[in-house]
């Protein structure tokens, strides 16, 4: 049965993903912007910003999923590459300050003039120009993972090995950039933004285009990930990910597969990274702690590893939690719920939420088409109970 | 004849005389000194200080003392001179009495200046270098050598030839030597065998001093003065190498403390447990409730608080973790990630129950004596909290390599690490063994968290500041062999503590982190990797 490339890549679960994606990109704004403030349907600029932020961390999961649901690598330091574009925009947003900032210098961010520094250091060089910045967003974290990717991969480091290095790498870049004489704010970070192209970066217009333009990258980065993992090239990401010796020894160079893929996940997280800054307002290297990349993977997990929506969905639904308990009375035991979800999801659901619903569905379009077959072998009713248990993985 | 008789008699009787002159001259000075402070003038004060120094009374160091701690008193009506105790009572300064009449009404401190307090300082420095303590008298001596008070130097060479102990002798020696150096007078070949005293301490200190010389002493001094100080500055260079390394040693065996018992769980089962760390600080917290029971309680079982916290740490930890195997991760073998996920999902359950529980601040854990205080060894200082701590590791460690080779458990385990079908089939109840050995682990873990509790902060995070170093020492050592885990500690620690000095504490650990996430390219599996198939699965 071949069917055509986009056929495939846009099945049911997906198209009616990137309705909803475009539904919320639209309504959203317009509740925000059209509906008077009274109304009960309309949307606060916080709320904005705060959607604005999920949809970020929604790529983020995305960006986890296609390594870890498809080739079975689990990053623990994907918050680097998040980090290091948030990094990158940050740069570019503090060239924009100008002269309007503390200092009133106006080549030097105000840290710079704060630790008495002369001229700005080379790597700041360009980041006054927003496609500069842009290239650099997805160059920096994409020339790590490639740079760390060949080492890692070419020398067969895998499965716990493997995470703890990548953890090992969000732990040194978060003690680097801790450091002052590093050149990207240390403790503080950078913040106090003005300007992105030329919009002030706190006006409303400005937070719903954020937002739509989150939900287009999501929206995107979503295609190009179903365009990976439903061609040839996905079949053999499944394959490394289920027996990688095997698909080895049958000739496929599985450290270029995993490169490749690696790769194309951290410019991933890079751009949501460098999406999400403007819209907090800040960037600072606690983004680095290795308990960020840690939580990323658990909203993979919870959504469901290897099915790309579940990611996103699963981003949404433990973020919103978090908000729910870390604003009210309940934040002491938010961490307690965090660690229940971790535990509960692995123990529990180790489809996840989406993972889940795909396999009961097929349980239940199987078992419904075996009655139905036995009915007509028979011309009987359906009897409950028929033996369908087989469980087929769900793609 | 007779005339010769007389002679010597009155010879005799002279001396006699005069024996018995110099003792009451001599405590007549003291006392005929004692009103020069009631005149309330600086220079007779001064005069009064040199002669209660060169008295010999033996109230005059307790005198002197009060003097320099503006304790003195004196009724100018009275010539009075009367001595305030600490606790605040008189006691008269002559007989050294409590002072039990009615205090005169124009009691008044005796002043000082600057001069005299030098003056001061300078002659209760000759007064202790006599003192019949010899800690007293080393310090003394340390002081001089410091102070280069060269109205020290007549003390200095009494006190020198009365010394009995050869360490503080040699200290006063060299404090001669450095009086030596600065006095101008003397001559140049004494100034070069003063500097040879100087160049055999060896310490900071001396290079101070010889940097200090003038530039024009003499040729010889100053070519004995160039050499002594490049002596000096090798054995510097060696001291400093040999404390990097002894920091190094130290900062190691905290590392090995911490990552043994993940390094036994990871080889025996394949989990990485992320809640390792919060097994350190719950052995932590133990010992903080053990010393708050026996402060409150048995305050003086205080100096064994650590012994009784010991086996209760590694009991109540060891607990813990079985509880973990058994209701988490035994659900979770086959699948290392999943299971890396849900410890750390119960670390963050466990730190912020531990929150919840005693706050979010640092908690205080006393060092009982014992541990607490340091000791020269050579050039460095040595602490022994950090002593006793190599000391614990070592014990430890050796502990569980015999337990390892000798008993039927350890046999078990290492089956189980080397081959699990092969163990299960010739009947070895690998679920049991899983589950005494993550105890184990975990037990090990709080037996280093009571450890720990004596150089770190006692708080909530307290394991999560070591997990990262744990996972590296085991993977950088190699898995499922202990002399890996023992190499690659004291490596990473030594390795740290010698970046450490011209990268700066945070770039040598970022320093680090490179060269395993490197090493681990070249070596996938460690140091010290297991051969075999078992590994490939």
């Amino acid at each position: 049965m071949k069917s055509h490339p986009l056929i495939r890549m846009l099945d049911r679960g997906s198209t009616l993903f990137l309705v909803l994606l475009a539904a919320f990109a639209i309504a959203i704004p317009v509740l925000n912007l059209m509906v008077p403030a009274g109304s009960a349907l309309h949307v606060s600029t916080y709320l904005v910003a705060l959607l604005g932020k999920y949809v970020c961390y929604g790529l983020l999961a995305l960006s986890i999923d296609l390594i870890w649901g498809y080739v079975g690598i689990l990053s623990l330091g994907h918050g680097a590459f998040f980090a290091l574009g948030g990094y990158a925009m940050g740069m570019y947003l503090m060239r924009q300050i100008g002269s309007r900032g503390v200092y009133a210098n106006p080549i030097l961010p105000d840290f710079m003039v704060f630790l008495n520094w002369k001229e700005l250091p080379f790597f700041w060089y360009g980041f006054n120009h927003f496609a500069y910045a842009a290239l650099m967003i997805l160059l920096v974290p994409g020339l790590l993972a490639f740079v760390f990717g060949w080492f890692a991969f070419r020398s067969r480091v895998t499965g716990v090995y493997l995470s703890i290095i990548t953890q090992a790498m969000t732990y040194a870049l978060l003690l680097g950039f801790f450091r002052n004489n590093f050149g990207f704010g240390g403790n503080n970070g950078l913040t106090d933004f003005k300007d992105i192209l030329g919009f002030n970066v706190q006006a409303e217009t400005t937070r719903n285009a954020l937002l739509v333009i989150s939900c287009l990258a999501l929206g995107v980065c979503f295609l190009i990930c179903r365009a990976i993992v439903t061609s040839k090239f996905g079949k053999v990401l499944v394959a490394i990910r289920d027996a990688e010796a095997r698909t080895r020894f049958m000739g496929y160079r599985v450290e270029s597969y995993k490169l490749f893929v690696f790769t194309v996940s951290a410019c991933m997280a890079g751009v949501a990274g460098a999406l999400y800054v403007p819209q907090v307002g800040i960037i600072n290297p606690s983004e680095f702690a290795p308990g960020n990349s840690i939580e990323a993977v658990i909203w993979v997990a919870v959504g469901g590893r290897g099915t790309l929506i579940g990611a996103v969905l699963g981003a949404f639904v433990v973020n919103y939690t978090k908000t729910f308990f870390t604003t009210g009375l309940l934040a002491p035991y938010w961490l307690f719920v965090l660690g229940g979800l971790f535990i509960g999801t692995t123990l529990f659901l180790p489809r996840g939420i989406v993972g889940t619903w795909a396999h009961w569905r097929a349980g239940v379009k199987e078992k419904s088409e075996a009655a139905r077959s036995a009915a007509a072998e028979d011309g009987m009713l359906p009897t409950a109970g028929s033996p369908s248990t087989q469980p087929s993985a769900a793609e | 004849m007779r005339r010769l008789f007389e002679r010597f008699a009155i010879a005799l009787l002279m001396v006699g005389i005069l024996a018995a002159g110099t003792l009451t001259a001599r405590a007549a000075a003291y006392e005929d000194a004692l009103p020069k402070f009631t005149l309330d003038s600086f220079s007779d004060t001064a005069d009064a200080v040199d002669a209660i120094a060169g008295s010999g009374s033996p109230h005059a160091a307790a005198l002197l003392q009060a003097l320099k701690d503006q304790r003195l008193l004196f009724s100018a009506t009275d010539k009075k001179v009367l001595i305030k105790t600490a606790d605040g009572k008189l006691t008269d300064a002559a007989t050294g009495q409590p002072f039990t009449a009615a205090p005169p009404a124009d009691l008044d401190n005796v002043r000082l200046n600057n001069r005299l307090r030098n003056l001061i300082d300078a002659a209760l420095g000759a007064l202790t270098l006599m003192a019949p303590d010899a800690g007293k008298r080393y310090d003394a001596a340390q002081s001089v050598f410091k102070s280069r008070d060269a109205s020290a130097a007549s003390a200095l060479d009494k006190a020198i030839a009365a010394e009995k102990d050869a360490g503080v002798k040699k200290v006063m020696q060299e404090a001669r030597a450095a009086l030596t150096l600065a006095d101008e007078s003397a001559s140049p070949a004494d100034k070069v065998a003063a500097i040879t005293i100087i160049r055999d301490r060896g310490d900071q200190d001396a290079m101070a001093l010889l940097q200090s010389l003038p530039a024009d002493s003499p040729k010889e001094v100053l070519a004995a003065a160039g050499d002594a100080k490049a002596k000096i500055e090798r054995n510097l260079a060696l001291w400093s190498t040999v404390q990097n390394f002894w920091y190094g040693l130290s900062l190691g065996s905290v590392l090995l403390l911490a990552a043994i018992g993940l390094a036994i769980t990871f080889g025996v089962m394949g989990v990485i447990n992320m809640a390792h760390g919060e097994m350190v600080m719950l052995g932590a917290y133990t010992t903080f409730v053990v010393q708050e029971i026996i402060r409150t309680r048995y305050p003086g079982l205080f100096d064994y608080s650590l012994a009784i916290a010991l086996p209760l740490a590694f009991l109540f930890s060891a607990i813990v973790g079985i509880i973990i195997e058994r209701s988490v991760i035994r659900f979770l073998y086959g699948r290392p990630l999943e299971t890396l996920l849900a410890t750390w999902g119960i670390s963050l359950v466990l730190q912020q129950a531990v929150r919840a529980a005693f706050g979010p601040t640092n908690k205080e854990v006393g060092n009982p004596s014992w541990m607490s205080g340091a000791f020269d060894l050579g050039g460095i200082l040595i602490t022994y909290n950090r002593l006793w701590i190599i000391v614990f590791t070592a014990i430890v460690f050796v502990a569980l390599l015999a337990m390892l080779r000798f008993t039927r458990l350890g046999l078990e385990m290492r089956a189980v690490t080397q081959n699990r079908a092969m163990a299960a089939a010739v009947g070895i109840r690998t679920a049991r063994i899983d589950a005494l050995t993550f105890g184990l682990g975990s037990g090990i873990a709080g037996i280093a968290g009571v450890a720990l509790s004596q150089i770190d902060n006692v708080s909530p995070n307290l394991g999560q500041g070591y997990i990262i170093d744990s996972f590296m020492v085991v993977v950088f050592g190699g898995v499922g062999n202990l002399w890996g885990t023992l190499v690659g500690a004291m490596t990473l620690g030594i390795a740290n503590k010698f970046l450490e000095p011209f990268a700066g504490a945070v770039l040598g650990k970022i320093a680090i982190l490179v060269f395993i996430i490197l090493f681990i390219q070249k070596r996938p599996r460690g140091m010290f990797a297991l051969k075999g198939r078992a590994i490939e699965a």
